[in-house]
């Protein structure tokens, strides 16, 4: 989102980020962006350059005794480095990792001076602010939450892509009338918000009013604004295991509970996706996902545990079903499932042994095949082939 | 100042205070880890990384460190709920996890903060297991590195760049796989390392520890072909009491010889000899260049990290040191030479053992120059902590020994080899002698309060016959740094520098009983130098009996060509990273 608003139109970023300058007493605005968007560099080092030849940008703005320039600071696309004092760390050419707050950086920021940082699509609002007044602003969305956001609609919906909504908008409303409802007229399981640390949303809460309390309050957040939807062929363990990878990989490593403390939870899921869980593995499960939450240095760990606890409260029965009955209700989990081949419908064609690849199914010609279970690696490959349903996912 | 309450008590605390600071005040405890206050040397490791310290603070949706949360009025802290204990368990239980399972053999049990608090917080369990970290472990000459063994409190990445500025340690990798160590994984021997130790002496844990020699020690103490002499190095005998339960400050020189007598070492003799004879040849080096217009200032060169230092950060500067041996070479040089003719003892079947409150002299005694008697010079450094172990190994009872006395020729001392153990103590010593060789008179007082003190630069003016000296102390490898640049800056001019690399000087050395960030044990140990230079019937080098007699009868006079020989060495360029 951020991205696509610096690659479409920088000059709101640049606009926003000098009245804020201006605000505050600034004159040295910097923009963090990864190198792995070299388009969003180019186009905003284009945009810079103009701003200056305009002269909204650098010495005597606007002929007042207002100065202000901008600097790109490429980043390495370290994740942590969206948390602002491991984004400042990484300005100032430290290990992108975060500090403790307080200080805050409007307190003691980017080299010890009182700084404000804020994110991309934050300041390109600035500028519409200015021109139509607070009144405006405040007239969209809810009274907590004005204005609008942007949201990432991804998965299984029909209709992915940016979305703009008024906040207060409903989850039903985006996932269903903007996003065209799910995919293959599959029935709607949960929406993942806000970013890899964010948390599922089940079917009851679709007419809940987007806003930043009301994800929070659900267990999930308005993070980046990412928005995920899952169908019911998706398994909640297998997501929540997904998501903790990312976290886990992105770490800094530099508190306790994150650096050490994902790993484990990780191999938690490891465990229950396999089918190796026991149900005090769950209530462990929890109880340290709580004290992460509750005892990691910065944000990234503090909400890294949402998707296992969010499906963990949602989603009980599923991880139950994994733990007690050995099952994947989703038939995701590879341990958890079994290839058959029903007789009564085999018609002996070989197409499922000719693809399986590690010669597992067996059988002549127009004779039930049969599927040898200490062989089978259970890639699904004879599952999507076989033309007659006769193999079946248990 | 803020009021805050602490478990129900309102507290009036200064405004600059954290929690763990307010909680400390008012006589409480919260444990913690990665934290590390060494307030004397303008030295806070306060990542807040480890999550020990958490409290809980009402009103706030999380946990907070405690070391890390500045207090504001109306401020209400539970340093003991059922939640904050959770965290701080599951915190040490996480860091177990991921930490070697080998307590009973490693070279930290009994030292380690860690395993103080697994006790302290009652784990007798851990749900928690899985993956380990897999490092691979690094020995030099002086320090092993087992980061398996980490915890990421950063207390050595912080001595290493913001109090030494040597930059060689600091955290890799991310995720579960951070872990502290030099660029590139290199070994410490292929860096700008200068064996300090610091970052041994401030390790919770055994992730760095000093190479020890102790079994090579024993081995020539059994072998009758050998004849085992041992120097004890001034730090030594003030920090080596605490590690027999004696109060920091206490001063062990006569239980220390009588230790090592029964040990079994054939001669107990003095470093502080060596430092006496290091006082003549570096003070006679100091008056020629003073009054032949030499190089100036004048390095001391007793401190091997320092010497590294040198030649890593400031090649250019290569003149400026004196090049004086320190104590500890120029005395393994004269106990292969001068001792040996004197005993009858074939050099060959001599061993020189050091006892050294110092990492890095495990690694000069095994620089390759350091050879001037036809062989090595010192064999084996062990540490004021590994002679402790060999006392303790032995079943020797430290409290029950008789104060014993050094043996001679090489055991007797003045009071300004003493003060070698602290810092400003070599240019105090060297002032000693240079003040009446140079004007012929008598000196006075002998203290030269203006040397003393822990400020980490120090710049005092000697009034010597009216030429005012102009001498520069820097403990602390980074503030001799800052002393340097603004000599070659111009901004400041000095005749002489002393410069030691650990806090404090050597009795803050990274071989010396573990100070567990308590600065205050090292300033006892100072006092103590200072108690026994003051008891001492001579306190100037050149009046030792013995150093007379070794310039008598082997070596001629300071800087003669058999002095150059022994006594004196050169440096070498190194590369920076």
């Amino acid at each position: 989102m951020d991205r696509s608003v610096l690659e479409g139109d920088p000059h709101s970023v640049i606009e926003g980020m000098a009245i804020a300058a201006y605000a505050i007493g600034a004159n040295q605005g910097y923009v963090y962006i990864r190198a792995e968007y070299p388009l969003a560099v180019k186009r905003l080092k284009n945009a810079i350059n103009q701003a200056k030849e305009y002269g909204l940008l650098g010495e005597n703005i606007f002929g007042t005794n207002f100065s202000f320039d901008l600097e790109i600071r490429l980043g390495a696309g370290a994740f942590v480095c969206g948390e602002e004092t491991a984004l400042l760390a990484s300005i100032e050419g430290y290990r992108g990792e975060p500090r403790t707050k307080p200080p805050f950086p409007a307190n003691k920021g980017l080299w010890g001076k009182p700084t404000i940082i804020n994110n991309v699509e934050t300041f390109a609002n600035i500028a519409p602010i200015m021109l139509r007044g607070a009144k405006w602003f405040r007239s969209l969305g809810t009274e907590k939450s004005p204005g609008t956001k942007v949201f990432a609609l991804a998965g299984k919906v029909n209709n992915v892509g940016l979305v703009e909504v008024p906040m207060g908008t409903t989850l039903r409303e985006v996932i269903f009338d903007i996003g065209g409802g799910i995919r293959d007229n599959k029935k709607f399981k949960a929406v993942q918000t806000g970013g890899p640390s964010g948390g599922c949303i089940p079917a009851e809460y679709l007419d809940t009013p987007i806003d930043f309390d009301t994800l929070t309050a659900l267990g999930s957040m308005m993070g980046s604004g990412g928005m995920i939807v899952m169908d019911e062929n998706t398994c909640m363990p297998d997501v929540a295991k997904f998501y903790l990878e990312f976290s886990v990989e992105e770490s800094c490593g530099k508190c306790t509970p994150c650096r050490i403390g994902n790993v484990r939870l990780l191999e938690t899921l490891d465990k229950i996706t396999s089918g190796r869980a026991t149900m005090e593995d769950l209530e462990r499960m929890k109880i340290l996902g709580k004290t992460i939450k509750d005892s990691a240095l910065c944000g990234l760990g503090q909400t890294s545990p949402n998707p296992i606890l969010s499906t963990m409260y949602y989603f009980k029965d599923e991880y139950e079903a994994h733990v007690l009955d050995k099952t994947c209700p989703a038939g995701v989990c590879k341990n958890l499932i079994t290839y058959k081949i029903d007789k009564d419908k085999c018609v002996g064609c070989t197409a499922c042994a000719r693809v399986c690849p590690v010669e597992a199914i067996s059988g002549s010609i127009k004779n039930p095949h049969e599927i040898d279970q200490e062989v089978c690696i259970k890639c699904g490959a004879c599952y999507a082939t076989c033309r007659f349903g006769a193999i079946e996912k248990i | 100042m803020p009021k805050i309450t602490i478990n129900c008590k309102e507290v009036e605390v200064p405004e600059n205070y954290t929690v763990l600071d307010a909680v400390k005040s008012i006589g409480g405890y919260v444990p913690t880890l990665c934290y590390m206050k060494l307030e004397d040397i303008g030295i806070e490791n306060k990542p807040a990384s480890c999550r020990v310290c958490m409290v809980e603070i009402e009103g706030r949706r999380n946990l907070a460190p405690a070391c890390a949360t500045p207090v504001s009025e109306g401020l209400v802290v539970k340093t003991h709920s059922r939640r904050a204990i959770q965290a701080r368990r599951t915190a040490v239980q996480l860091l177990l996890s991921d930490h070697p399972q080998d307590c009973l053999k490693c070279p930290k049990n009994g030292e380690c903060e860690l395993q103080d608090l697994a006790a302290e917080l009652n784990i007798h369990n851990n749900p928690y297991f899985g993956k380990m970290s897999v490092h691979k472990k690094d020995i030099s000459a002086a320090i092993i590195r087992d980061p398996n063994k980490c915890v990421m409190c950063r207390r050595c990445e912080t001595m290493c760049n913001e109090f030494q500025t040597v930059g060689v340690l600091s955290a890799v990798n991310r995720g579960f796989d951070a872990v502290v160590k030099p660029t590139f994984d290199w070994p410490l021997e292929n860096t700008a390392c200068t064996f300090c130790g610091q970052c041994v002496a401030v390790c919770p844990t055994g992730a760095l520890v000093e190479r020890s020699y102790i079994d090579q020690v024993w081995d020539v103490l059994e072998d009758p072909k050998k004849h085992v002499v041992v120097q004890t190095a001034p730090a030594v005998r003030v920090a080596i009491g605490e590690e027999f339960g004696y109060e920091p400050g206490t001063i062990s020189t006569g239980k220390l010889v009588a230790a090592l007598r029964v040990l079994g070492f054939d001669k107990i003799f003095d470093t502080n000899f060596g430092a006496d004879l290091t006082i003549m040849e570096e003070a006679s080096e100091f008056k020629e260049r003073l009054e032949n217009g030499g190089y100036l200032p004048m390095l001391t060169s007793c401190c091997p990290g320092w010497v590294k230092f040198l030649e890593h950060q400031f090649p250019e500067l290569l003149e400026m040191p004196s090049s004086a041996k320190s104590p500890q070479q120029m005395f393994g040089a004269v106990a292969k030479t001068y001792y040996a003719q004197k005993a009858g003892i074939d050099p060959k079947d001599i061993v020189v053992v050091s006892i050294m409150p110092c990492l890095a002299k495990k690694y000069e005694a095994n620089r390759e120059e350091m050879r001037s008697s036809g062989y090595q010079d010192v064999d084996y450094v062990i540490t004021t902590r590994e002679l402790a172990d060999m006392i303790r190994e032995s079943g020797i009872n430290f409290h029950n020994l008789p104060e014993e006395e050094y043996d001679n020729p090489l055991g007797e001392s003045t009071g300004a080899a003493d003060i070698f153990g602290r810092t400003g103590g070599v240019a105090e010593a060297a002032l000693r002698t240079a003040y009446e060789w140079i004007t012929g008179e008598e000196l006075g007082n002998v203290e030269f309060e203006a040397v003393r003190g822990y400020e980490g630069v120090r710049i005092a003016e000697v009034d010597i016959k009216g030429t005012t000296i102009r001498v520069g102390i820097a403990h602390g490898l980074g503030n001799v740094r800052k002393l340097l640049e603004d000599i070659r800056a111009g901004k400041t001019e000095v005749h002489m520098i002393e410069v030691m690399a650990c806090p404090g000087g050597c009795v803050g050395g990274g071989g010396q009983p573990y100070h567990h960030g308590d600065f205050s044990i090292i300033k006892k140990r100072t006092e103590a130098i200072n108690r026994i230079d003051k008891s001492k019937p001579i306190r100037k080098s050149h009046e030792n009996p013995s150093i007379k007699k070794i310039y008598d009868e082997f070596l001629g006079k300071p800087l003669s060509e058999k002095s150059h020989h022994l006594l004196h060495t050169e440096y070498f360029e190194r590369e920076w990273l």
